[in-house]
């Protein structure tokens, strides 16, 4: 079964067992607008919570994505060279960023549920 | 990740007259040039400006600065400040020029307009301040300018924008390519200039404040009509290879290392009489050190202003002064200055982007043919 988390920053990762895939959410992806290019990791790169992980340009400019946890890059999402709108479009389905093995899953508590996220968008407006 | 969020108008942020109408349309409005300006409206910045490459976008343009100038002989007064050929400027016509300094940089670029008895200029909202003093401290005494601050300044662009203003001025449709009109939008009195900022036909629109609102409607109205904001505007006129104050162009650039020699009239390249002819007249000769070019890197990333560019042993060679993605050419475009003796179209480069050498190669600009109307 899997959980999803948030971050203040807006990213998404889901998690099944230890593996995480990592997105941005429709908030973060809307506030971006028409994306145009997405710089993703390298397989086996490891991350900590908070570092740069990927990097998102829209038509104005880039924005950095964070790690939401500490771990190691398994698997990027190769279809966002090509249709890097797949962000826009889906972003919490086909335009998922890259996996990554979870190193602590206790690190997930410190993260936002659903509705914790919800209630902390509502904040924000 | 990290992004903006809109908020409140801080109360330093001047509104145009249309802000009740951005806000209406759903416009993102953010500061620019102590402006609150729409950057996009809900369509977004990649639709905004291939809708008006294929239709008509209404832009609202009334940041910039509006000028008005008389006196005995503004165009000969006026020449003293620009390299241009203003007193050759012919009736209701329409010219490109640099308001520079005495090192041949530019102070700001803009467009000046023969109105018969006075002239018309319109001038960057970054620099309309500085400008009005400069033009008031230097002409004092031949020429009075006035800054027409009760007038807005709409841009109506696109292949249909001609089309769609011939309904309300009839002959707006085959006035030449820079050439002024005064005219009315159904009974509102208007100043055209068959001119704009994005590749495209199309027609600017000066109008009163408090009717603004009105004819911006009525434009919105029409069939193919679309709003499009400062994001779009500044992809457009990116892919259309021309140059925006404050990037490609500043005090320290001259116009004949940013490519617009043409901007230096014939007879003012013998005569003189502008600021920094003796730099000027020796670049023309003798050639500059570097060079405004187009560059497009190689894959998808953009490359963004500020991004350092190296020749092919990896020694720099100049610095990209805008860049971004142009959605006609589906592509990332830059403009820069690099080397002379890198600036020949298809020299190799590369581009330092979050640290990673990306290949790019130097291209003719514009990125996108010009549609401008040939009559």
């Amino acid at each position: 079964m899997s959980m999803i988390k948030f971050t203040k920053d807006h990213e998404w990762i889901r998690v099944e067992g230890h593996i995480g895939v990592v997105g941005i959410t429709d908030y973060a992806q809307h506030a971006l607008g028409d994306i145009v290019f997405v710089e993703l990791p390298e397989v086996g790169k490891e991350v900590t919570r908070g570092s740069d992980a990927a990097v998102v340009e829209s038509v104005k400019a880039a924005s950095e994505v964070y790690a939401p946890v500490d771990g190691e890059v398994t698997e990027i999402n190769v279809a966002l060279a090509d249709e890097p709108a797949l962000v826009n479009a889906s972003p919490l389905d086909r335009g998922w960023f890259f996996k990554m093995r979870i190193a602590n899953l206790i690190e997930l508590d410190a993260l936002m549920d659903e509705a914790e996220y919800q209630s902390y968008l509502e904040g924000l407006a | 990740m990290t992004g903006d969020s809109t908020s409140d108008t801080p109360s330093s942020l001047a509104l145009t007259p249309l802000n009740a109408l951005h806000r209406e349309l759903g416009g993102k409005l953010v500061p620019f040039a102590g402006y609150e300006m729409p950057v996009q409206y809900p369509a977004g910045i990649l639709k905004e400006h291939l809708h008006t490459r294929a239709q008509a976008g209404l832009f609202d343009v009334s940041h910039m600065g509006q000028l008005r100038l008389t006196g005995d002989n503004p165009a000969a007064a006026l020449e003293a400040l620009v390299p241009g050929d203003i007193r050759g400027l012919g009736l209701k016509r329409t010219r490109y020029s640099l308001l520079l300094n005495e090192a041949g940089g530019v102070l700001d670029d803009l467009m000046i307009t023969n109105a018969g008895d006075h002239l018309f200029l319109v001038v960057n909202a970054a620099c309309k301040q500085a400008d009005i003093a400069h033009l008031r401290a230097r002409l004092a005494g031949a020429v009075e300018v006035e800054y027409l601050k009760d007038r807005a300044l709409l841009a109506l662009q696109g292949p249909t924008a001609a089309a769609v203003l011939e309904r309300f001025v009839p002959g707006a449709a085959t006035m030449p390519f820079m050439s002024y009109a005064e005219g009315s939008i159904a009974g509102i009195p208007v100043l055209l200039t068959r001119s704009g900022y994005t590749g495209e036909d199309g027609h600017e629109i000066s109008i009163p404040n408090d009717r603004a609102e009105e004819v911006a409607r009525l434009l919105l109205a029409q069939e193919g009509v679309a709003p499009v904001g400062l994001g779009a505007r500044d992809s457009l006129r990116l892919e259309a290879g021309l140059s925006l104050y404050g990037h490609e162009l500043d005090e320290t650039t001259t116009p004949v290392e940013a490519a617009l020699v043409w901007a230096i009239g014939k007879r003012r390249r013998s005569e003189g009489g502008f600021p920094g002819f003796g730099v000027i007249g020796r670049q023309l000769t003798e050639g500059t050190k570097r060079r405004r070019v187009g560059i497009r890197p190689d894959g998808r990333a953009p490359a963004r202003d500020g991004t350092p560019i190296l020749d092919e042993a990896g020694r720099p060679i100049g610095t990209i002064t805008s860049g971004g993605f142009g959605p006609s050419v589906n592509a990332p475009i830059a403009m820069g200055y690099v080397a002379t003796s890198r600036a020949a179209t298809g020299t190799r480069v590369t581009l330092v982007v979050r640290g990673k050498p990306l290949p790019a190669t130097v291209v003719d600009l514009p990125f996108v043919k010009q549609n401008y109307y040939r009559g």
